[in-house]
């Protein structure tokens, strides 16, 4: 598939969940097909990064359901934060581990799963919506059983995740030192669509990484999309790092109206991810001639 | 005593020192101060504990700050769902920061204002309300004022004793926050009301400096010790062996 073919795939109000953490193996060039395209109203779920800051920043977002939104290397979000202090987004914020048992009841079909986390915190009053239980079973001296949070099933339309190697089949692979909640994305989603460094044949896989990488089963994927630096300028480890360079450009751009047109005039133009690559390297070069 | 100990270096040995007693846990610091103390007093003290290399695996030995590359000897593969259920396991100890914190230990870095609308977009609540409840928290806050030291805070991330003490049982018996390091004392909540008090000021720091740099009446007792100036084998740790590029004094706001 082609990037342009998932957007055909999604529409106006769906939830969407995003992969990868923070400033860490996003698929991008998905997401930047988002931020292009006339879609709106869609509510995203992520531990955020430049995804949710770049869906900010074009208006698609209604509402953001999310851990945290960080750049690491930028703790806060800038987009983001514009996005928050001006109130153009709803939120529902969770505790970081809270948002992973969320998943994992969307990846179990069940309601909800219980944890602790939330009580004491403002996380309920943030989250009106979210209940508390009580534990069917009874604590050795009480007579009532512990109050715990249920965190709601965080049920998604469509997850986008991307992987370093995939096959045509829609097998994923991660080769870097984390592959974060992309599995339980996947699993949570009705659909998935998982964009990838390279594709390659089933039978070399393992040529690649131990079996232990091949975590995305084709069961939960529906289109691969081959993206060469697809999660530019997220890090993709190990076949690149992040380009601070370029984030660093990008957290600039949400500083004023204009700083975010020209960012968007120079890099949010490209049709296709090919197009966008070379914006990115032109400009690339043209500092690296004025350094020399 | 070791001459020249820097008032960053005071701070790292002061929150290191938190450590004592903590045994085989994951001891998980987050900034640059916080790091260098996790790692200063596993390489010295508390060897026993496990530590991350901040990215995705725990490293047995000690690996310098601000290094990607240098030599990892790992124990263990530690990635970000694993870390959630070490959390629940409750064998933590973590050090977080806080924009404000009141008298109660109520912590907040996620927004200034209406969290709706806020004045001041912060962190965010991140891992603090499952940290809280399930394992010890510190708090290292670099920014010791009356903005930061406040009554009230304005959203709560991490619950404090006040809050607290109206949950289950379960949760009272795991939560803990065992201090408050600051650029001027060392504080914590060791009194029946669990309350803060002052446990110690820094060197060059008096006691009524810090009163009048906290918002909220401290408790304090009858005796406030000088913070201890770290040794000459811990300094020669933090400066040549943990932390060489010195990006412990980045977070440090001089007075």
């Amino acid at each position: 598939m082609t990037e342009m073919e998932v957007i055909e795939e999604l529409s106006d109000g769906m939830t969407i969940g995003i992969g990868g953490w923070g400033s860490r193996r996003k698929p991008m060039s998905l997401v930047r097909a988002i931020a292009c395209s006339s879609l709106k109203d869609l509510t995203v779920v992520s531990y955020g990064g430049p995804d949710v800051g770049l869906l900010c920043a074009t208006g698609k977002i209604r509402k953001a359901i999310y851990g945290f939104v960080s750049l690491d290397s930028i703790p806060l979000e800038p987009h983001f934060r514009n996005a928050k202090q001006e109130g153009t987004i709803e939120t529902s914020e969770l505790d970081e581990g809270g948002f992973y048992l969320g998943l994992l009841a969307a990846a179990h079909r069940m309601p909800f799963y219980p944890t602790r986390a939330g009580l004491g915190s403002d996380m309920l009053m943030m989250n009106p919506e979210i209940k508390t239980i009580e534990s069917p079973y009874k604590s050795s001296d009480g007579e009532k059983g512990e109050e715990l949070v249920a965190i709601p099933a965080l049920n998604l339309d469509v997850s986008l995740i991307h992987m370093n190697r995939a096959d045509s089949q829609g097998n994923g692979q991660f080769l870097g030192p984390d592959l974060y909640f992309d599995d339980l994305f996947a699993k949570a989603a009705e659909r998935t669509f998982m964009s990838c460094e390279k594709i390659i044949p089933t039978e070399d896989f393992l040529k690649e990484g131990s079996v232990h990488t091949l975590k995305i089963p084709r069961l939960f994927v529906n289109g691969v999309i081959e993206a060469p630096r697809g999660a530019h300028f997220t890090e993709c480890h190990p076949d690149y790092g992040r380009d601070e360079a370029f984030q660093n450009e990008y957290a600039a751009s949400a500083k004023d109206h204009q700083s975010w047109e020209n960012f968007k005039q120079k890099y949010l133009e490209a049709t296709s991810h090919q197009e966008y690559l070379e914006a990115v390297d032109s400009i690339t070069q043209v500092e690296e001639s004025q350094n020399g | 005593m070791a001459d020249g100990a820097t008032i960053d270096e005071i701070c790292v040995t002061a929150i290191a020192d938190g450590f004592r007693g903590d045994g085989e846990i994951l001891c998980n610091p987050i900034g640059n101060v916080p790091v260098v103390a996790g790692r200063l007093a596993k390489a010295t003290f508390q060897s026993a504990m496990v530590m991350t290399d901040t990215v995705s695996v725990l490293a047995a030995n000690t690996i310098p700050l601000g290094d990607p590359d240098a030599e990892r000897l790992v124990e263990a593969w530690m990635p970000y769902r694993d870390l959630f259920d070490v959390v629940w396991s409750g064998r933590r100890h973590v050090v977080m920061g806080a924009s404000q914190i009141d008298p109660h230990g109520n912590q907040n870095f996620a927004a200034i204002g209406d969290w709706k609308k806020p004045k001041a977009q912060l962190l965010g609540l991140r891992g603090a309300p499952g940290n809280l409840v399930n394992n010890t928290t510190s708090y290292w806050m670099p920014n010791h004022s009356t903005r930061s030291f406040v009554q009230k805070v304005d959203v709560v991330s991490g619950p404090g004793y006040d809050r607290v003490s109206e949950l289950s049982d379960w949760i009272q018996s795991n939560h803990e926050i065992r201090q408050i390091v600051s650029n001027l004392g060392v504080l914590n909540f060791s009194n029946e009301e669990k309350r803060m008090q002052l446990v110690s000021h820094h060197p060059n720091v008096t006691v009524e400096e810090i009163v009048a740099s906290t918002g909220f009446e401290l408790l304090i007792p009858d005796e406030v010790e000088e913070t201890r100036i770290p040794t000459k084998e811990e300094l020669k740790l933090i400066r040549e062996v943990i932390d060489p590029h010195g990006l412990r004094k980045r977070e440090f706001v001089k007075k």
